[in-house]
């Protein structure tokens, strides 16, 4: 199936008001879809038997934000943090790539890092990756087995992939710049 | 995969003692790298493993945003420093389809040579440290001798040994040279004069004339062993669910028995690069394989990377024979200040340890918003917790090493 059936498969299963966007004339389509309905649409995803999407080829998290004020007018994107997954089915030779838009902050406040149900259930490997994302992006995946830190240490302070992330003058007394 | 009551290695079954936590790494000789792994052990059986990972992190993603992806492209010959250029090729496909660049035939050649060459080069290592892991010294010797030969030869075509950034956006930085004095090991190997001239191209089909016999040496000193084949069969099995599901790619996904190969199956802008050559996708079960073997065991995956080699040797002669009258030149330019566009781009190649997967967003400007770098290892690394569980200590580096991990790519 190539991304038009995909997403017309999708949109009758689950609607518009799940998914919720759609470019196909990207170089990798994607289909956006509603943050709280990830999970279901993933499941369906891997497990319909047209998709079989059974290959979770990569999660992370995408920060889309100007912190320069003198370019952000220029910038084109409105605040916002992407979960993408790129999905591929070995059996039925086909790729997809779905994205979830989330506020930043969770409902603005700074510091508050956003949610979005895990797919750690549905992917083995999505345990790992999601962890990734969590540390680098700061992105809560709710239902987790065991979301810690995974590259950085435990007790880093931030989550360095964020645009505005400032670099620590100081760890553990080992001078940062 | 829980340990049979009947198993005869396990004496300590029914004597359980005290669990106790130990840590193995980060600086264990068999990890491959900085590897922690948390085993909680009873007796000699281990009943649970964690892998702790992080100690080689360099923020290479970081990095990535805020250089134009030409300058990108020597950090991401550190993230699997065993297969450099293959890394190399990675990044440049990606931002070629990003920015819907063609090639000429010429440096489409030439990257299939140079990438299979280090697929080589990659797999010895693979092979060696495998059996070093295990015990036996000498074919860790026997390995690192003829890839030493091939990183002569990279360094002859572009002046490093490891972190080469030759393949880069539009073909690579220098054709492959004209003559070059015989590079030392080769020459001594080969009984030639340590004086001799030649064309790079001829020199590495003198290689291969001479690593070709050379591989059934390796399969008696390994993989035919009995040591070896008691050490590797029938531990580690990973189910081929389960490897699609823990998302592991490369020789640990074939060795499961899934038919699943990017040079054959992957985005047209890389499978494009292989039209026209033959070659086989190695895929387990093996009908040479000796009776205790299991589908998806160790053995499998060393064995499904053995036969890779063979079969980058037929696409390095096969490239070599297309070479020298391809047409068109070996780059087309890519300027650093190449605006990228407003697009986004996820592109998997297949390395020798999996795929690997970059991943660009541009936002108009030279630095793209967002550089991703999936890595292979990681995938399968996040596998050795579930197929570890209840093997001996003894078994543990042995499952560990047979998904050859390279820390540098797992921690970017």
């Amino acid at each position: 199936m190539n991304a038009q059936e995909i997403h017309q498969l999708l949109l009758e299963r689950f609607g518009p008001t799940k998914i919720t966007g759609v470019n196909l004339t990207a170089t990798d389509p994607w289909i956006e879809v509603d943050a709280p309905a990830i999970h279901e649409v993933s499941l369906f995803c891997r497990d319909d038997d047209r998709l079989r999407l059974n290959h979770l080829n990569d999660l992370c998290g995408v920060d889309y934000f100007e912190p320069d004020a003198k370019k952000a007018p220029k910038y084109g994107h409105e605040p916002h943090v992407e979960v993408v997954y790129h999905l591929s089915s070995l059996p039925r030779r086909h790729k997809i790539t779905v994205k979830v838009k989330l506020p930043r902050w969770k409902d603005g406040v700074a510091g508050e890092i956003p949610e979005v149900d895990s797919v750690a259930d549905i992917w083995g490997i999505a345990d790992w990756h999601e962890r990734e994302a969590y540390d680098l992006m700061g992105i809560r995946f709710l239902g987790h087995p065991n979301l810690r830190r995974i590259l950085c240490p435990e007790d880093w302070v931030g989550h360095p992939l964020r645009k505005d992330y400032e670099m620590p003058l100081e760890y553990h007394e080992i001078r940062g710049r | 995969m829980s340990m049979q009551l009947e198993d005869p290695r396990v004496v300590e079954f029914d004597v359980r003692t005290d669990e106790m936590l130990v840590n193995m790494g980060p600086q264990h000789p068999s990890t491959h790298g900085v590897l922690r792994l948390l085993l909680r052990t009873d007796g000699e059986v281990v009943h649970e493993v964690t892998p702790h990972i992080g100690y080689l992190h360099r923020c290479a993603e970081k990095i990535g945003e805020n250089l134009a992806p030409p300058q990108w492209i020597p950090y991401t010959d550190r993230m699997d420093y065993l297969a450099g250029m293959n890394m190399n090729l990675g990044l440049a496909l990606a931002v070629e389809k990003l920015v819907k660049m063609e090639l000429p035939e010429k440096a489409m050649v030439l990257r299939v040579l140079i990438a299979e060459m280090g697929r080589i080069a990659s797999h010895l290592v693979g092979m060696g440290a495998y059996g070093l892991d295990l015990g036996s010294f000498s074919p860790f010797l026997y390995a690192f001798r003829e890839r030493e030969i091939v990183l002569d030869l990279f360094e002859e075509a572009c002046g490093a040994r490891l972190t080469y950034s030759y393949l880069t956006m539009g073909g690579a930085t220098h054709d492959l040279p004209e003559t070059i004095t015989i590079p030392p090991g080769l020459a001594s190997l080969s009984g030639k004069s340590p004086k001799l001239t030649l064309s790079w191209i001829d020199a590495a089909t003198l290689f291969l004339d001479w690593l070709e016999p050379r591989i059934s040496e390796y399969h008696k000193l390994l993989t035919r062993n009995q040591i070896f084949i008691k050490r590797t069969a029938g531990l580690g099995i990973l189910s081929p669910e389960m490897a699609i599901s823990y998302g592991c790619t490369g020789p640990v996904l074939r060795a499961s028995g899934v038919d699943w190969d990017l040079r054959r199956d992957g985005d047209p802008i890389y499978t494009k690069m292989y039209e026209g050559y033959e070659f086989d996708v190695i895929v387990a079960p093996f009908k040479d394989a000796p009776p205790e073997v299991v589908l998806g065991d160790n053995w499998c995956r060393f064995y499904v990377r053995m036969l890779e080699v063979v079969q980058s040797i037929r696409l390095v002669r096969q490239a070599i024979a297309k070479y020298p009258t391809a047409k068109g030149a070996f780059r087309v330019p890519y300027k650093m200040s190449t605006k990228l566009p407003k697009d986004e781009v996820y592109l998997e190649t297949e390395c020798p340890r999996g795929q690997m997967g970059f991943y660009i967003v541009g936002n108009g400007e030279a630095n793209p918003l967002r550089a991703r770098a999936k890595s292979s290892c990681f995938c399968n690394l996040s596998i050795t917790g579930p197929i570890c569980k209840d093997f001996l200590l003894g078994d543990i580096p042995a499952i560990v090493g047979s998904l050859d991990i390279v820390m540098g790519e797992i921690d970017r």
